[in-house]
């Protein structure tokens, strides 16, 4: 069944690589507007020979990563703190609920003012908009702990700091991991479309460079080179999440069936 | 009485301790980036008014509004039909996977180049960003319909429509808003972008030009209404999500008390 499906999936793929290449070739759609396949592969293999292509990668990377560092520690020790003490949690949640909707590209001019196209602009961005999504993960996740749990601990003897470590903080992991996926697919979009918009050095910038000088087919292979970033922070996410919760009953589950 | 005036204290505490702490640290201040908020509000009313509401404030949503139905259209259609179908997910999923991974934003320049700079641009640019967390979420959730129900629906010979409308459609309901509660923000995120790049009207665009022309207070009065237009919108939505998914929330607190 699995063999089948990843079969399946194969075939899906070559339709539309096909369909890539047979479409504006037959005329369908303009091939300055949609060059085929085979030239898109060609672009890439002319960008990965280029130097100038892995130092953007290398932009890019560093935005992507820097930005989710901060905004994941952030969120996990506000999430923390705020849940463990008494009242915090009533008297935050209208601020969160307020500030959390508001778009990260309203802060894209203001980014701009203040740092003008560089590393930091897009950092401002990154952090913006991933931080909400490891904060609202582990509140839900400090949310879950089992009272009867809690209370034990606590008639234990066990003290604040040793509850977050053995109750608090296992219970939250799932919800954590849960929100830093999340958070990584925000941040790697924040980070390209900063350099997009402001022209910070990165693979966005590129795209940029390249829409402006006509280049169609390269432009296309950064796309799809972000697309496979994009693909591939996905999947090491879900593996790192796998490999950290091994204990936990939702993976277990998961590789049991 | 005094749960409700306890309740209402929390909520206003901390928001009027902020808007406080922000006014007087930037009472005199002479910093051109950080202008007094006493400035910026007096500014507000003179920005966003009339014309402005008018020209700009209105096309944004409209253009929000558009892009974001033709993306729920089309991904809770598509969604239902590859959910539906074992092979029909198999074949499409790496495919979905790899489009669904490439950022919103850089299919800006791709659609500049098929439908031009106006607002046919922008409506396609906010659907073509929404589509993928709804058509996702549709197909988990119509993977996930209770077998036994439609072995029953089978049974009783419900079929075509309103099997779809009563059974599959409203089973992955709570999975379908949790789409669509993804796409609302990268809709957002989507209308102020496509602005900023070519455009004559709009929220995004003027924010923009006020950066470009050193008019900070102004550029901060934009800053304040996105905020208040994306909180506004996730209101509105959490408001429609309860009442449509009413019977779903009920269904779970009452499985929560009786466990």
């Amino acid at each position: 069944m699995r063999l089948q499906n990843a079969a399946l999936g194969a075939a899906g793929l070559a339709v539309f690589l096909a369909l890539g290449e047979a479409v504006p070739r037959l005329g369908l759609v303009k091939e300055e507007y949609f060059p085929p396949t085979s030239r898109i592969v060609r672009a890439l293999a002319d960008e990965l020979s280029d130097g100038a292509f892995w130092t953007a990668l290398g932009d890019t990377l560093t935005g992507w990563a820097l930005g989710l560092a901060i905004a994941a520690s952030a969120g996990i020790v506000v999430g923390v703190l705020v849940a463990v003490v008494p009242y915090l949690r009533e008297a935050t949640a209208s601020t969160i609920e307020f500030l959390r909707p508001i778009p990260s590209v309203a802060l894209i001019p203001l980014a701009v003012l203040l740092y003008g196209s560089e590393l930091r602009s897009v950092l401002l961005l990154v952090v913006y908009a991933s931080f909400w999504q490891v904060l609202i993960q582990t509140l839900y996740g400090v949310q879950d702990v089992d009272p009867v749990a809690d209370e034990t601990a606590r008639s234990y003897g066990l003290g604040t700091w040793a509850r977050i470590r053995h109750v608090l903080w296992p219970t939250a992991l799932p919800y954590v991991f849960t929100g830093v996926r999340l958070a990584a697919a925000v941040a790697l979009i924040l980070a390209i479309t900063g350099e997009l918009v402001i022209g910070a050095p990165g693979l966005g910038a590129r795209i940029a460079v390249a829409q402006n000088s006509q280049a169609v087919p390269e432009m296309y292979a950064l796309i799809v080179v972000t697309g496979l970033l994009g693909l591939l922070i996905n999947v090491g996410a879900r593996t790192v999440e796998r490999r950290a919760l091994a204990w936990h009953q939702s993976v277990r589950g998961e590789v049991a069936v | 009485m005094k749960r409700l005036a306890l309740q209402l204290l929390f909520v206003l505490a901390l928001p009027a301790l902020l808007v406080a702490g922000w006014w007087l640290a930037s009472a005199d201040s002479t910093d051109v980036f950080w202008p007094p908020l006493r400035t910026i509000l007096e500014t507000f009313p003179d920005v966003w008014t009339g014309e402005r509401l008018r020209d700009d404030v209105l096309p944004s949503i409209w253009r929000l509004s558009a892009g974001y139905a033709l993306a729920a259209v089309v991904g809770v259609a598509v969604g239902t039909v590859i959910g539906s179908y074992r092979r029909v997910r198999a074949v499409c999923e790496p495919v979905l996977e790899f489009l669904r991974a490439i950022p919103p934003p850089v299919l800006i320049p791709v659609i500049m180049l098929f439908a031009g700079i106006g607002d046919t641009m922008k409506v396609t640019v906010i659907a073509s960003g929404c589509v993928w967390p709804i058509l996702l979420n549709t197909v988990e959730g119509v993977r996930a319909v209770d077998p036994v129900m439609l072995e029953t629906a089978r049974s009783y010979g419900i079929s075509g429509p309103s099997r779809l409308r009563h059974l599959v459609l409203r089973s992955a309901s709570p999975q379908i808003f949790a789409g669509l509660r993804q796409a609302l923000s990268i809709g957002i995120i989507l209308m102020v972008i496509s602005e900023m790049f070519a455009a004559s009207s709009g929220i995004g665009f003027t924010i923009v030009q006020f950066q470009r022309s050193f008019a900070v207070p102004d550029m901060w009065t934009g800053i304040i209404v996105l905020g208040l237009l994306g909180y506004l919108l996730s209101v509105v939505f959490h408001l429609v999500e309860r009442r449509v998914l009413a019977w779903y929330h009920g269904l779970r607190a009452s499985a929560r008390r009786s466990p």
